[in-house]
């Protein structure tokens, strides 16, 4: 059985939640300070 | 991303870290922390993996597939070392009333959950080729998808109340009597009959190899430091937009 294609698929799908995760929780945290600042 | 100067954090976190327990001055530390928690964790991360993927030696058994090692373990160790800093922020929360641990078991839950579908998902990708499946209903891998529900039924309860303090107190309930769960995922390897192998680190030694146990220590800090890096930056968000809800309810009630 080949190896690469599970190997390239855990590390795939790793990355991509783990990418996709932080940008929107980093997105999330400035549109929320960037309100905080601009209506104080 | 900025990157501000960590030179008043020790003075403020060593000598009364009660200190922290005003959101306010929290938020500083967390702003001052969080870009160099995020970039050391993939940097560390990074390293690590390019180490086990192209200079760490193959499994005389598995083969290459050994390679997802770099991922799956240190998601494991994390989605269960996250979960027991949840329940302990849960117990803190209800019996000091810390506004800040309350705030830490809403901001742990979906970064545990993450952590916890990595490595339900890379474990069964891990186990197609080197067990012919990729799903059995054994102790490790039921515990570890028992966690990774128990991460999703907090997000649940949290929500589930128009009442956030209700909500949150049942969701620290069960966040509590969840940890029931993690000796069993621990000792499930050695007590019961599994595919998955027993573990290969353990307090009094290690049976893997340096030259795939240093990129697995090295992947491991990376995943820490990301899984602390994002709990910060949930925990800002939560502090930012109950800061504007309560604007908004003042507003309310000045107007009404």
């Amino acid at each position: 059985m080949p190896h690469f294609p599970f190997i390239a698929a855990a590390y795939g799908i790793t990355i991509a939640l783990l990418g996709g995760f932080l940008v929107w929780s980093l997105w999330r945290m400035r549109r929320a300070e960037r309100a905080v600042e601009e209506k104080r | 991303m900025r990157f501000p100067v960590l030179g008043p954090i020790p003075a403020m976190a060593a000598p009364d870290l009660h200190a922290l327990a005003n959101p306010l001055r929290f938020q500083r530390f967390a702003t001052a922390l969080t870009p160099w928690l995020l970039v050391l964790g993939l940097a560390f991360m990074t390293v690590g993996i390019w180490r086990g993927l192209f200079f760490a030696p193959p499994d005389y058994l598995q083969g290459e597939t050994v390679r997802i090692l770099y991922i799956h373990v240190p998601s494991a160790w994390f989605a269960m070392g996250g979960y027991l800093g949840m329940a302990l922020a849960a117990l803190a929360a209800m019996v000091w009333k810390h506004p800040l641990a309350a705030l830490s078991v809403r901001a742990i839950a979906p970064v545990g959950a993450l952590f916890a579908a990595i490595c339900l998902i890379t474990g069964s990708i891990w186990g197609r080729p080197t067990w012919g499946t990729w799903w059995v209903w054994d102790g490790r891998l039921t515990s570890m998808l028992v966690l990774f529900l128990l991460y999703l039924g907090v997000i649940a309860l949290i929500h589930s109340h128009d009442d956030k303090a209700r909500g949150l107190k049942m969701a620290g309930y069960l966040a509590i009597v969840g940890t029931l769960n993690l000796p069993i995922i621990k000792f499930s390897v050695e007590k019961w009959n599994t595919l998955h192998q027993p573990a290969s680190i353990r307090l009094s030694g290690s049976s893997i190899h340096p030259d795939m146990l240093q990129p697995l220590l090295l992947s491991a800090l990376g995943f820490l430091l990301l899984f602390a890096g994002l709990v910060l930056v949930r925990m800002r968000t939560l502090i930012a937009e109950q800061r504007l809800e309560m604007r908004a309810m003042r507003r309310a009630a000045r107007a009404g």
